[in-house]
């Protein structure tokens, strides 16, 4: 078992002093930055190395950080063998939202990822099925980003009152 | 000693007028549609189970619109769901009645302001006899529903069409 900074240093010593940051964050979970471009590699090094057996992807969600126009994607791992666990976070500037995909890696990330490209229309690169999960496939826009703007009419039907 | 069932032995004659007997008849015979969207849906359950028992009063479930009187929309409708219950609406043969159970159906509900995704009032898509108010509304409530629409059809004439009949060939 390892604490998150015990696995960042790890990690480092890996990957590289300057790729990855360490954030310990004012409330909640400390968590580590990804670029975008490396989130795959990572991945596959911490479910696979015998030191971390990050082997569950408990949750991927989606982020709009409107001030700073950028998507985010937050990873949360869990080690079921070695009982340890560390968040990842991947930002994206909005107008090229492209993150890798890790469903090759957790099949956990297939559905979550079609969410988040739903929601908030974080492209995942390399998805099997990129489409949208809840909303109708001809729907128009990401409800969840913060300047969403609502459709008027959907199929012909008033959406407002 | 004058027997009834001697003085009746024979084949007996109700005088009633058409209208009567066929409204009689309906609203003692309302099959209803059977499919819940939400959490109204576990109160329309409860209300056919057995403490409740909607089947004293006739009304029983049915899994196909073509044999269906009436539809309960028991719950929240979403935008997606809003095309489907239209078609199942169309589905269903005349006469037909649409109970409207909990906020959700009667009004988009809790989400009035920022449900994207969901149709405020379904009676945007298809016509509404009865509104059942409640979050969600309990199975006496949904009785009274049910009641409610039992006496509009006794007022019922077969002459002129039923208000909610006008009002679908206008739109």
């Amino acid at each position: 078992m390892k604490q998150p900074e015990e696995i960042f240093e790890y990690l480092k010593n890996e990957f590289g002093e300057d790729q990855l940051s360490f954030e310990s964050g004012d409330i909640g979970q400390p968590w580590i930055l990804v670029p975008a471009a490396l989130i795959r590699n990572v991945s596959k090094f911490l479910r696979d190395d015998s030191e971390l057996r990050f082997n569950t992807l408990m949750c991927l969600s989606g982020v709009h950080y409107e001030k700073e126009e950028e998507l985010g994607v937050a990873y949360h791992l869990h080690s079921t063998e070695l009982k340890h666990t560390i968040a990842l976070k991947v930002r994206v500037p909005i107008d090229e939202p492209n993150v890798p995909s890790v469903e090759s890696i957790w099949k956990t990330a297939d559905w979550h990822e079609r969410e988040a490209w739903d929601l908030l229309g974080v492209k995942f690169d390399e998805h099997p099925n990129l489409k949208r999960i809840l909303l109708p496939d001809d729907w128009e826009g990401h409800p969840l980003r913060k300047d969403y703007v609502q459709q008027e009419f959907y199929q012909g039907i008033t959406t407002g009152e | 000693m004058g027997m009834l069932d001697m003085k009746y032995r024979d084949s007996n004659i109700i005088v009633v007028s058409l209208e009567k007997a066929l409204n009689w008849a309906r609203k003692n015979s309302l099959w209803y549609e059977q499919f819940g969207l939400a959490c109204c849906a576990i109160e329309m359950m409860a209300t056919a189970a057995s403490r409740y028992d909607f089947d004293r009063f006739g009304i029983i479930p049915r899994s196909s619109p073509r044999q269906a009187d009436v539809m309960i929309v028991a719950g929240t409708v979403t935008l997606k769901m809003a095309s489907r219950i239209e078609r199942l609406y169309e589905q269903m043969s005349e006469p037909r009645y649409v109970i409207s159970m909990g906020s959700c159906s009667n009004c988009g509900g809790p989400y009035w302001e920022h449900g994207y995704h969901v149709l405020k009032g379904v009676d945007k898509v298809v016509p509404v006899d009865v509104y059942v108010p409640g979050c969600p509304p309990r199975p006496e409530a949904l009785l009274e529903g049910f009641l409610k629409l039992q006496e509009k059809i006794t007022g019922e004439t077969i002459i002129e069409k039923k208000e909610t009949e006008k009002k679908s060939d206008t739109a």
